[in-house]
């Protein structure tokens, strides 16, 4: 009995000192891997303003808290649109992206990838994909945008699956030639899902149109802004002056 | 003081002689080579199996197994995942979906009866890596620097489970080697094995088993399930050990054959073991076999 006792409090074990010391030490050292890879995480967490999230995904830094890495959303995609981020790859390393100009999401009505998500990153609360908001297409370079050229070329507003709503052409005078028409390719950025195939089918070699995510493409009223919702405000409301 | 130099040069002694002879020879001359290798030819079987599960879909589309073991699917319907990245998940504050938690409880149950790092011996690709650079740090003599401390991967569990607390984001799953190099096998993101390879290079040159045995957080997550689990390696022949020093020499975690070999207590119950079976390949004399303890009791009841 005295010999279990003696072998439970060997005094060569650990001492007030050593026990000091060594959670010191490792403290030290937790404390340092812990930096280092918070700071390797943090640096590479930037998302590539061209890599989109899928249907549903939260936003940017609620989605890399929930996302597991788990690639069943890449796998569920029946075209092969999503890819698992690479190191090194524009979205921090093994959650999911697409890249519009390369395979565009063809919006699947059953959403599939967002059905089989596990930890609830891609928001299954998601169930019509026209509700999807991936990011903004945003016609970038009126410059060099054929229609904006006066020709015709429509590509970007046929392929729109929410044509007439997500993209819609303005008719307007085209002052080059003076007699014709010009007709704008226009997003309607309330409807736009953000899938992407206007910019995979741009006919330039670099596109004119891009999806961009929504923090990026979207402008933001000020909070005190009377105006806010501008639809809603009445001549009445005007005239009577700025009180709400 | 002097006792213990000279104890250490007799190990020391003891090792050299068994690496001039070829490494586990007795037990080769003993037992032939199949049975000097039986558990880690069946367990090579097992990672590389758990591994061509997973894979056969991406490559074939065969779907047995989707996703990777940070989260999968069973046939399609039955949910499995990490119980540290869950873990991590929720400790960012977000609360995921049920499939998330009941795949980590499904895990949990499974490892906590299986023994809980039988998942790092008998599943875990990095096993692989870190196998070959013990290894080839046997065969090429390579002089041990110094020793971490074991204890040192509780440390980095814990962080790993309070770093989402601070950030916010689920830090671990940056670094984390060993869905990184499921990643890379099923969806051909070779980019993260730069890590894989820090440690192949920290095991052999650095810190013999300096990852698996010191480091990894997930390795010591599945060390506390295992504190229970029935299955366990037991010296039960430890009265003919000779000393030769192969199980110490092939063990990843060999301060738990000490107790079993010198001890009163047969049983390594230290839930550091692995349970990965190679000291009963290696040793001549059958010192080792696994054992229920559950059933041993019930036996011994009777």
């Amino acid at each position: 009995m005295s010999k279990v006792k003696h072998s439970k409090f060997n005094p060569q074990d650990v001492n007030r000192r050593q026990f000091l010391a060594s959670t010191a030490k490792a403290g030290c050292v937790v404390g340092l891997v812990g930096l280092g890879i918070t700071a390797t995480a943090t640096q590479s967490r930037q998302l590539d303003p061209l890599a989109i999230r899928p249907p549903g995904a939260l936003g940017e830094d609620d989605f890399l808290s929930a996302c597991v890495r788990c690639g069943l959303c890449v796998e569920a995609c029946p075209y092969d649109t999503l890819k698992l981020a690479r190191w090194f790859d524009g979205a921090a390393t093994g959650t999911p992206y697409f890249t519009a100009r390369s395979i565009p999401c063809e919006m699947c009505e059953d959403i599939p990838c967002v059905k089989v998500c596990p930890s609830g990153s891609l928001d299954h609360g998601l169930e019509d994909i026209e509700k999807a908001k991936m990011g903004i297409a945003v016609l970038i370079d009126e410059k060099n945008c054929l229609n904006f050229k006066g020709l015709r070329c429509d590509v970007c507003y046929r392929v729109c699956p929410l044509i007439d709503d997500a993209i819609t052409l303005e008719r307007q005078h085209n002052q080059r030639s003076d007699h014709h028409a010009m007709f704008l390719p226009t997003v309607n950025s309330d409807t736009c899902t953000g899938c992407g195939k206007c910019e995979h089918v741009c006919v330039l070699e670099e596109s004119a149109i891009r999806v961009l995510p929504a923090h990026i493409a979207l402008g933001k009223t000020a909070e005190h802004d009377t105006y806010i919702n501008t639809e809603e405000t009445t001549l009445e409301m005007l005239n009577k002056g700025l009180s709400l | 003081m002097t006792k213990s130099t000279v104890k250490k040069e007799a190990i020391r002694d003891a090792m050299n002689d068994s690496s001039k002879a070829g490494f586990a020879q007795a037990a080769i001359d003993e037992l032939g080579w199949w049975r000097a290798h039986k558990f880690l030819f069946l367990r090579r079987l097992s990672q590389l199996s758990v591994l061509t599960l997973f894979a056969i879909g991406p490559w074939f589309g065969l779907w047995l197994l989707k996703g990777n073991l940070s989260s999968s699917e069973l046939l399609g319907t039955v949910p499995l995942s990490d119980p540290l990245v869950t873990l991590q998940v929720l400790m960012t504050g977000h609360i995921p979906e049920l499939t998330l938690i009941l795949g980590a409880l499904f895990i949990t149950v499974f490892y906590v009866i299986a023994g809980g790092r039988v998942f790092c011996s008998w599943v875990c690709p990095v096993n692989l890596v870190t196998d070959s650079a013990s290894w080839l740090r046997r065969k090429l003599n390579l002089p041990r620097l110094g020793e971490m401390p074991r204890n040192l991967r509780y440390y980095l569990l814990g962080l790993v489970i309070v770093l989402p607390l601070l950030t916010g984001i689920t830090v671990w799953e940056w670094v984390n080697p060993v869905p990184i190099l499921y990643r890379a096998v099923l969806f051909g993101a070779g980019s993260g094995l730069w890590i894989l390879l820090a440690i192949f290079l920290l095991d052999l040159f650095i810190s013999e088993r300096g990852w698996c045995g010191h480091l990894c957080p997930t390795g010591a997550m599945f060390a506390l399930f295992g504190k229970l689990s029935p299955v366990k390696v037991s010296a039960v022949n430890a009265k003919a050990c000779d000393n030769c020093m192969d199980c110490f020499d092939v063990c990843p975690e060999s301060q738990v054959l000490k107790p079993a070999l010198k001890g009163k207590q047969m049983m390594i119950t230290d839930s550091d073991c692995t349970q990965c079976g190679r000291c009963i390949d290696v040793c001549a004399q059958r010192v080792f076999q696994y054992q229920n303890r559950i059933a041993l009791k019930a036996e011994n009841n009777q």
